[in-house]
């Protein structure tokens, strides 16, 4: 087994207010890890450190053996792909959302990829050409999972995405998911889903910023 | 020229018409007079003082000179615009460079073509409305990209997720920047004549200059600010825009 990520004593403290302490994690090539753990505990915080969209106070986080500081950001997040917990969507319509992906890549937009996206987690090809403000909270949180995944990522971060799905919903999602970690891709998950946390295949808690092995 | 000659009698007279302002606004209670005050009382001074030392300019007509009013001129707009970025950092240096970059291209195409001779007679006013309108225009522009970042926020860092460049993150909020920016310049470039008849042509024409001369000047003036309020603002939000950033790619 490859170590894809590592985290070598990650603190997180802005403005001396510390809400991660001395985190110390191995993350494997595929693995699937489950986190949870009461809210304000510092899960977002914790994924939002490994996605370079914020920076430990002090400690080292590696992907791929090398320093997160050494790799080019915009590259490192689309490899380490993070989705977002109640994601907000931008631009003025679905289209805007899922046309970004490609056109940061200079990639030709591609219709046919993105109605089938959309088809994954059960939305509708019409709703490409829907304002964003028309959307749930589900179907935004859906059309920002398929963001993520139209080229997809070797590491997937997800953030509490299926809160607010129901069951159904759900269970399109993960075996949406399930099918990608069988394609080699690591997956690490935010939850307070009893189901998601039944199912994991591992599973650990955050309490108060401190990482700790999940005892039932 | 002469033709029109405003004695101090008639500006007495006129005086009149801020008092008219005045007691509106005690009656009403607006509570702008301390302002109305303030901003006469500038206007007089600074308008008098301002004329003096443009006669003595245009009087001696030294190169280092003409060149030292633009100078001050341009600063002042700098200083001006920065007070409107609202903590953007360098935003003096950036409205610096941005407002002298555009009087500067600007009045050189000017000079070159022989639109505009250069003497300070036409120089000086000329460059202090080239450098005021694009005050303006960045002004505007920095207010829209200090709203946008705030109320676009989640948004902004949705697209930094995603792996998005500083450049292309940015790009929809920089963009109605400068739309903001060239807003007034391009709506009044379309009323002008119909809404509205400009400071510079109405005062020609009451000075006494054949109208369709005054108006191939403001013509001209119209053409020059769309093409410095555009290179003005274009300057300053791509130079402004990495500032919401820190080092590490990561909103600020
Ligand atoms: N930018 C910030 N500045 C200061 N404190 C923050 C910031 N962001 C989050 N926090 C604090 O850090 C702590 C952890 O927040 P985080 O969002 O990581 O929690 P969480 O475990 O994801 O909770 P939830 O389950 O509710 O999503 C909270 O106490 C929060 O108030
Ligand atoms: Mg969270």
């Amino acid at each position: 087994m490859t170590l894809i990520l590592t985290l070598d004593q990650v603190n997180y403290a802005p403005q001396g207010k510390t809400i991660l302490s001395d985190i110390d994690l191995e993350i494997n090539e595929n693995a699937f890890i489950t986190f949870t753990g009461p809210s304000g505990s510092g899960k977002s915080t914790l994924l939002r450190l490994i996605a370079t969209l914020l920076t430990p106070t002090s400690g080292v986080i590696k992907y791929q053996g090398q320093p997160q500081a050494m790799l080019p950001k915009p590259h490192y997040r689309q490899e380490v792909s993070y989705c977002f917990q109640q994601p907000s969507l931008f631009g003025e319509t679905v289209r805007d959302n899922l046309a970004f992906p490609f056109s940061i890549r200079n990639h030709p937009w591609s219709q046919k990829r993105a109605e089938q996206a959309l088809a994954s987690v059960e939305l509708s090809e019409a709703m490409i050409d829907a304002p964003i403000t028309s959307l749930s909270g589900g179907e935004k949180q859906r059309v920002a999972l398929i963001r993520n995944l139209l080229f997809p990522p070797k590491v997937l971060l997800l953030d509490e995405v299926t809160t607010g799905l129901d069951s159904d919903t759900k269970d399109c999602v993960h075996r949406l998911i399930a099918s990608y970690h069988q394609q080699g891709m690591t997956i690490l998950m935010v939850t307070h889903d009893e189901t998601e946390i039944a199912a994991a295949e591992a599973l650990l808690e955050i309490r108060g910023g401190r990482l700790e092995a999940k005892h039932e | 020229m002469n033709s029109l000659i405003v004695s101090p009698t008639a500006l007495a007279f006129a005086v009149v018409l801020v008092l008219i302002a005045l007691v509106i606004n005690l009656r009403e209670k607006i509570g702008l007079e301390k302002d109305m005050l303030i901003g006469v009382i500038r206007a007089v001074v600074q308008l008098t003082v301002v004329g003096y030392v443009l006669t003595y300019i245009i009087k001696v007509d030294r190169l280092w000179l003409t060149g030292l009013m633009v100078a001050i001129i341009i600063f002042n707009a700098a200083l001006n615009a920065n007070k409107r970025a609202n903590g953007i950092p360098h935003a003096f240096a950036i409205s610096l460079l941005a407002i002298s970059t555009a009087t500067l291209l600007t009045i050189a195409l000017l000079v070159l073509t022989h639109s505009v001779r250069f003497t300070p007679s036409q120089i000086v006013p000329v460059s202090g409305m080239i450098a005021s309108n694009s005050m303006v225009a960045i002004g505007l522009a920095y207010r829209s990209m200090n709203a946008s970042f705030h109320d676009q926020r989640q948004g902004v860092l949705e697209r930094l997720a995603l792996g998005a460049t500083l450049k292309q993150a940015s790009n929809a909020i920089v963009r109605s920047a400068i739309r903001t920016g060239m807003a007034p310049t391009i709506d009044s470039a379309k009323t002008v004549g119909i809404v509205s008849l400009p400071g510079m042509m109405s005062g020609l024409i009451f000075a006494g200059v054949d109208p369709t001369k005054a108006i191939m000047y403001q013509i001209m003036v119209t053409f020059m600010l769309l093409a410095a309020t555009s290179i003005g603002s274009v300057i300053a939000c791509y130079i402004a825009y990495p500032q919401f950033y820190n080092v590490d790619l990561q909103l600020r």
